[in-house]
């Protein structure tokens, strides 16, 4: 089953390689039997790089009015159409991309942020520590996270950076977890005791033993979340409680578009199929990449 | 199984307890002074300080929070700033809509995943298992409020079968109740029916590599019989941990799928408290929805010691 000698022949490079393969050569050699996720992660390559090419992409300035040209279908001078008040949707499907991946992309760095160091904390501390760790993490998991982020947001006012930070602070005990579970598997493995026996400060054993071994479910698990914040995003802007006017993100133009459902189906057909590849994106992308990195997950908590 | 079930029971104490912090800060959020927040921008200095009074913002904050706690303790949470209706009552008389859609979600969702998953598990590496793996990914990556609106597009206005908008109270009918719950009843599922379909495909299907299910199968049990008896109730734990965990997500969609179709639920309660900033009934909203995980969660687990012995001596 696992012979894969014949295309080994193909590459020189591959044949002479040595027995024992560098932990980069197995992810690739696993990552490459990974068509999904190798199909996710180009549909994320040409989106990133469309939004962040979108004023050369753009056909018409984004927040252009032309009252004269409301709610025209696709094709003509508007590949995806016109929205209510006649501006392009496809030039600002672009724009709302910038709005919606940088979003996602600051939840997941405030989650991340606020996660791993309490996670390394509780793992090593144990005890008392770690209990009250823990007991914090379940009571932020006890609420549920979209009633949490519109309580906060209606607290501290609507604005996509509020919104965000909320979001990210909601799914920092995942990585709370994640990191607390790498420290306590490792913590009594004989080479971290050996590292300690000849007096290397807890700080390099973090650095260098702790850290690389969390690092694998680290990036899946920031895949999986950027696919959750992007949809958190789209639905705190869908509810008018995320982005405002005149700026966009694919869920507020749905929003916008949901008042001509009958009249402009296109409106919110298209920034909604944009979510949904772009969260399948990386939901598939972190899917593969666990199954490439680190030892055989198969399954999640 | 009785001590068992009082230790999961206590183990609620300080995470209430953590809830309530976390519920009560949120006023303490409230960038710059919350009594003018609250009281609104055109108040005059005098209404700015009753409401300060009334709401007890000159107090320290210990004070502030054992008197919220304590009245929450006893039910009374407070009343609206802008109806003077009790939160309580507020909540208690939404509480019906969502009920109804969350029930709703759940039954569409493994009306799905059931047969879904199982049908994978059985035809493992098919194309049947291939199908139900790819909704299962593509389900839990919809956004359900575009969900709802392709619904409405497809069931509501190009073949108008269910209504586009709306809740008929069980009051007035079984009929008209359960039609008018089917299409945000499916849109909330989606996600659900996704992440249980997956949940079953991959306990059933090593459940069924188990040595007890080929004994089983050599004692001349029917596949059927096997399956029913033997491999769902034991493929079944991680299943219903994973029905527990949704609970969460199903009280937040509900919010949003209450937007899409019109429903006068507690998303619907939330929303509008969130627009006004109307602070105690938000708290309320928090306080309720993490309630209700929190007893989910509870029965969840007290609903282990039955389907896994195992568990009441852990």
């Amino acid at each position: 089953m696992t012979t894969t000698a014949p295309t080994d022949g193909l590459d020189g490079r591959e044949a002479l390689a040595p027995p024992e393969p560098t932990a980069r050569a197995r992810f690739v050699r696993r990552f490459r039997r990974q068509l999904p996720a190798q199909l996710a992660l180009g549909y994320l390559v040409v989106v990133v790089a469309g939004v962040a090419l979108a004023p050369l992409l753009a056909t018409h300035d984004p927040l252009v009015q032309n009252l004269n040209g409301v709610l025209q279908p696709p094709g003509g001078g508007h590949v995806l159409g016109t929205d209510d008040l006649g501006r392009d949707v496809f030039s600002r499907a672009l724009y709302a991309g910038r709005v919606s991946l940088v979003a996602a992309a600051e939840a997941v760095g405030v989650a991340v942020l606020l996660g791993v160091v309490p996670g390394l904390v509780a793992g090593y501390a144990g005890k008392a520590v770690d209990a009250v760790i823990m007991r914090v993490t379940d009571a932020l998991m006890s609420f549920p996270p979209l009633i949490l982020a519109i309580a906060f947001v209606g607290v501290l006012g609507p604005s996509l950076t509020n919104a965000m930070i909320v979001i990210g602070v909601i799914f920092a005990p995942r990585f709370v977890r994640l990191v607390r579970g790498t420290v306590i598997a490792i913590r009594e493995e004989t080479y971290i005791e050996a590292s300690r026996s000849i007096g290397t400060g807890t700080a390099t054993v973090i650095r260098r033993h702790v850290l690389p071994n969390a690092l694998s479910p680290l990036i899946v698990q920031i895949s999986l979340t950027a696919a959750m914040a992007m949809l958190a995003e789209a639905s705190l802007s869908f509810l008018g409680l995320g982005v405002q006017p005149p700026d966009a993100s694919w869920g507020s133009m749905i929003e916008r578009g949901f008042r001509y459902t009958a009249s402009a189906p296109w409106l919110t057909v298209f920034p909604g199929l944009l979510i949904a590849l772009t969260v399948l994106a990386f939901n598939l992308l972190g899917d593969g990449l666990r199954d490439s990195l680190g030892r055989e997950i198969r399954r999640g908590s | 199984m009785l001590r068992y079930t009082v230790r999961r029971i206590l183990m609620i104490i300080p995470l209430l307890f953590l809830v309530s912090l976390g519920v009560f800060a949120l006023v303490l959020l409230i960038p710059g002074d919350p009594a003018i927040t609250i009281a609104g921008e055109n108040a005059t200095e005098a209404q700015i300080d009753a409401t300060r009074e009334r709401l007890g913002l000159n107090d320290p904050v210990l004070v502030q929070y054992a008197s919220w706690a304590g009245n929450a303790l006893t039910g009374d949470l407070g009343s609206s700033l802008f109806s003077n209706e009790s939160v309580v009552g507020a909540i208690g008389g939404r509480f019906p809509v969502t009920l109804s859609l969350t029930v709703a979600a759940m039954v569409a969702a493994l009306l799905i995943a059931v047969p879904a998953g199982i049908t994978a598990a059985l035809r493992r590496g098919r194309w049947q298992d291939r199908g139900a793996t790819l909704f299962a990914s593509v389900g839990i990556s919809l956004p359900n409020f575009w969900v709802g609106i392709l619904l409405i597009m497809a069931f509501a206005l190009a073949f108008p079968i269910f209504p586009a908008v709306g809740y008929t109270p069980l009051s007035d009918g079984v009929g008209p109740w359960v039609l008018g719950l089917v299409l945000p009843g499916i849109t909330l599922g989606t996600a659900v029916a996704a992440e249980i379909t997956r949940q079953l495909r991959g306990s059933l299907s090593d459940t069924l590599q188990q040595d007890f299910i080929r004994t089983a199968r050599a004692n001349g049990l029917t596949a059927r019989a096997v399956i029913a008896k033997h491999g769902l109730k034991n493929a079944a734990v991680p299943v219903v941990t994973v029905m527990g965990f949704q609970i969460g997500f199903l009280l937040g969609g509900s919010v949003i799928v209450e937007r899409v179709f019109g429903l006068p639920g507690l998303g619907d309660l939330a929303i509008r408290a969130v627009l006004q900033r109307d602070i105690p009934m938000i708290q309320g909203i928090v306080v309720v929805s993490a309630l209700i995980v929190m007893l989910v969660n509870l029965v969840v687990d007290l609903s282990y010691g039955w389907l896994n012995p195992k568990v009441r001596q852990a």
